[in-house]
């Protein structure tokens, strides 16, 4: 176990090496110069390439990209090349809120869709089945943009509520945490229904229901902790979907959050920025698969480790 | 040796003709206001600030020599007591008022201008202001990072400091009055550095209380500010991260009191059609021209015939019915508001078929294919199709080519890669209220290289010979001769039509009924959206 540990540990740090060279690339190949961005309208040619020279933009790329790196390994993320800020003070001031986003909206998601799954699955086939895998293929398709408008509008707007966006008080975590829960919760509960169905037919149900147990006593001691296995090695893949999700909840909720931190940064060419954020979701990203990997041995034995 | 006369030493005569908004000097202060904003303020560094979000924030921070009456164009003096300019033109006095305070409580001192000035113009500082400086002795070397400073600014003694430039330039007292030129405190940027963005220390009508990056900024009132009675409000409070369709929900909730980012376009129709939220719109100019640049250096555009066939090809009144009417035609380079503006200019007629037949006379019987970029922000794309719908009816083929804003500004600065830009969202919106301004960058020769921003790469030796000598006339009994002069240059820029003036867009600027103040303070021409330090609350006593 220790093994496969340190060999995915080192497969992680691969990935995040090659990540940031892609970024890297990526962001060197568009064709908009960040020093023009800073220099402004009325900047002269002698100024912006003054300021080329000072942000290192003249430098081949793989001198470029040594920089980033050898500074990156200190710690170093550069500064805002707009804010003048440093990147990790930035991203700091703004993860704590969107890492307390995501749990809530996991934890919404499950809720939410470990309910339905359950529903659905013992009410197979009939109408509470049909309307509620109905209702999660919507939450699944609809943009989460419009989901957060709408929420907002009846129950912000017309009910009160909630607050209209912002942050700050429990209030203001459910529109978003819903929002962003939302597409999670229409994958969940089909993932449940069917995880749910097919223990349902397993011989040990069976057992359980010759020994005379209560209906209620086999769903909740021996058909749904197995059938929720499957979806907890779900949970570690979901933060890159998360990662995406709040760039668009964060900017209709005002969520001072990285997603809106790396909105700005895209509309206003901060290489920095960029590549920090990036860098930080790819982290979660990257930790959450491990994760996932690493616990689902840990809850169902057959799955092994070599 | 000239005493300059500005408005505020003659106030009288000038307001006995209306020049002057009525600014109500007796209104109470006190009460505050919420202004929202989706994206997060870039920085307060008035040296480095340069987006239309900051602008109006710095100026309430930070105050330079000059400055301007409240909701006009007119030029007054702000830290300066006395503004005094040689017979050539080239020597400018300004002595500083007393007793005039940083946020900090120290004392501003002459020493203090030059730091500031020096300072925007340090290379290293990267100031995105720096070439406004440009006329100043000293600015070449000093800027390429050489020598001890800017040699034409010198300290005469605490309250006096002379800056004699190497070309009299009649723009000189709107250069001292942008945010660049801001008076800063040595010690506060020192101890700051780089961070001085984030903790600024002006001598405004307002001081920085907090700010939380992506929730608040919070100004306060500044007691020691040099103007009595300034500013009206205790406190302004800015939202960030809020959706303009969001910020429209709490205005309508009375949670808001200005939407910074204004009416979003989905919803200004409704907005206009309820009497109750239009009645607290204020509408006004812009010194903002959106317009088509025509690339003067590529095929067929180098033919002034075709660009002039353009010019007629475009239906505007269609593109501005497009936006809401929340703009006017256009049809000259120079917006209604801005001095210099030829009233009776008829510019080029909507005519489909005689511009058919210029084409024909130009060798283009059957027309030819082109681009034209544009930036991918509603309603750019819509404005975009509305013009290719306009050219192919006289037989010109262009492909929309849709890209994200740095893209289109980049193709823009390269000589042969767009043959027409849609500048809608990355149009010229003046710095300061002069006729020049609109020239130099965007149709001069010398904006007119690689990564400029003259993207129809139009110069016009002769023009920019005149434009130099218009700026030359400094003597305020020439004022008159020098609009003239600029009127008459961008009247032949028109025929040369390197642009199609489109539209100049409005201001709406919405607001709560907890606000108050002359409309002129709602839709002031130097502050968006609102001028914040003389607005006024109802709710105080």
């Amino acid at each position: 176990m220790r093994g496969y540990i340190i060999r995915r540990l080192f497969e992680s740090a691969l990935i995040l090496l090659g990540i940031t060279l892609v970024t890297f690339i990526l962001l060197y190949l568009v064709p908009a110069d960040p020093a023009r961005q800073i220099a402004g309208r009325s900047a002269t040619a002698e100024t912006v390439q003054n300021i080329r020279d000072q942000l290192g933009l003249n430098d081949p790329f793989f001198v470029q990209y040594a920089r980033y790196l050898g500074n990156l390994f200190q710690g170093d993320m550069g500064r805002s090349y707009l804010q003048r800020a440093e990147v990790s003070e930035l991203i700091a001031a703004r993860l704590p809120a969107s890492l307390m986003l995501m749990v809530a909206a996991i934890v919404t998601e499950l809720i939410m869709g470990l309910t339905i799954g359950v529903v659905a699955a013992l009410r197979r086939n009939k109408f509470a089945d049909h309307s509620l895998m109905i209702f999660s293929f919507v939450s699944i398709s609809a943009p989460q943009f419009v989901i957060g408008i709408l929420l907002l509008y009846v129950f912000a707007v017309q009910l009160g509520w909630f607050p209209i966006g912002g942050y700050g008080t429990p209030a203001h975590f459910v529109l978003p945490a819903v929002t962003l829960g939302f597409l999670g919760a229409g994958w969940y509960s089909r993932m449940m229904r069917s995880s749910m169905i097919d223990v349902l037919a397993q011989d040990f149900v069976r057992t359980a229901r010759a020994k005379g147990l209560s209906k209620g006593r086999i769903i909740l001691r021996h058909v749904m902790p197995n059938a929720i296995l499957p979806i907890i090695a779900m949970i570690g893949i979901d933060i890159g979907l998360f990662m995406s999700g709040i760039v668009v909840v964060e900017s209709v909720f005002g969520w001072p959050g990285i997603g809106q931190l790396a909105w700005q940064a895209i509309q206003r060419v901060d290489i920095p920025v960029i590549m920090g954020v990036t860098m930080v979701s790819a982290t979660a990203i990257v930790m959450g698969n491990l994760l996932a990997d690493l616990v689902a041995p840990l809850i169902d034995p057959r799955i092994k480790t070599k | 040796m000239k005493k300059l006369l500005y408005a505020g030493i003659a106030g009288i005569a000038l307001s006995a003709t209306g020049a002057i908004a009525q600014v109500d000097q007796d209104a109470p202060t006190g009460g505050s206001m919420i202004v929202t904003y989706k994206d997060d303020v870039a920085t307060l560094d008035p040296a480095i600030g340069y987006d239309w979000q900051n602008w109006s924030m710095i100026k309430s921070l930070f105050d330079g020599l000059m400055g301007y009456e409240p909701g006009t164009t007119t030029l007054r003096l702000e830290l300066a007591d006395s503004h005094d300019i040689s017979d050539d033109g080239l020597v400018h006095t300004f002595t500083l008022k007393d007793g005039i305070k940083f946020h900090n409580g120290r004392e501003i001192t002459a020493e203090d201008v030059k730091y500031s000035l020096e300072r925007v113009t340090n290379p290293e500082t990267r100031s995105p202001g720096a070439g406004f400086f440009g006329m100043i002795e000293g600015f070449e070397d000093w800027n390429a990072g050489e020598g001890e400073g800017l040699s034409g600014v010198k300290v005469i003694d605490d309250k006096t400091v002379e800056i004699t430039l190497n070309r009299p330039d009649a723009t000189f007292g709107h250069v001292m009055a942008l945010n660049f030129a801001s008076v800063v405190p040595q010690e506060a940027v020192e101890a700051s550095g780089e961070d001085f963005g984030r903790e600024p220390v002006g001598s405004g009508a307002y001081k920085l209380a907090d700010w939380t990056p992506g929730q608040q900024v919070v100004f306060e009132r500044f007691e020691d500010y040099h103007r009595a009675g300034v500013p009206k409000l205790d406190q302004i409070t800015f939202e960030i991260g809020l959706e303009p369709t969001v910020a429209l929900l709490r205005m309508q909730q009375g949670q808001a009191d200005i939407p910074g980012d204004g009416i979003p376009p989905a919803q200004f129709l409704q907005v206009m059609n309820d009497p109750e939220q239009a009645d607290n719109v204020v509408e006004g100019g812009q010194l903002h021209t959106g317009y088509i640049t025509l690339n003067t250096q590529m095929e067929p555009f180098d033919d002034k015939a075709v660009r002039q066939a353009v010019n007629m090809a475009i239906n505007k009144d269609r593109i501005v019915r497009i936006i809401n009417g929340r703009a006017v035609p256009a049809n000259q380079p120079l917006p209604p508001t801005m001095p210099g503006y030829a009233e009776d200019y008829e510019g080029y007629a909507f005519d489909p078929e005689k511009a058919k037949q210029m084409l024909a006379d130009a060798g283009y019987p059957d027309g030819f294919s082109t681009e034209l970029y544009v930036m991918n922000v509603d309603p750019n794309p819509r404005i975009a199709q509305a013009i290719q719908q306009d050219l192919s009816a006289i037989g010109i083929d262009a492909e929309i080519r849709n890209l994200a804003q740095a893209n289109v500004i980049a193709a823009g600065g390269e000589p042969d890669q767009a043959p027409m830009i849609w500048s809608g969202g990355m149009a010229w919106i003046a710095d300061f209220p002069d006729p020049s301004n609109f020239y130099g960058p965007i149709l001069g020769c010398g904006g007119a290289v690689q990564g400029g921003w003259n993207w129809a790469w139009y110069c016009n030796e002769e023009l920019d010979a005149r434009a130099a000598e218009a700026d030359s006339m400094t003597d305020p009994d020439q004022a008159e001769a020098r609009i003239d002069a600029w009127r008459q240059i961008y009247l032949d820029v028109m025929e040369d039509a390197p642009w199609v003036p489109v539209f100049n867009e409005q201001r709406f600027t919405y607001t709560s009924d907890r606000l108050a103040g002359d409309d002129s303070l709602f839709v002031d021409p130097v502050h968006i959206p609102v001028n914040y330090d003389y607005v006024y609350s109802t709710e105080a006593q």
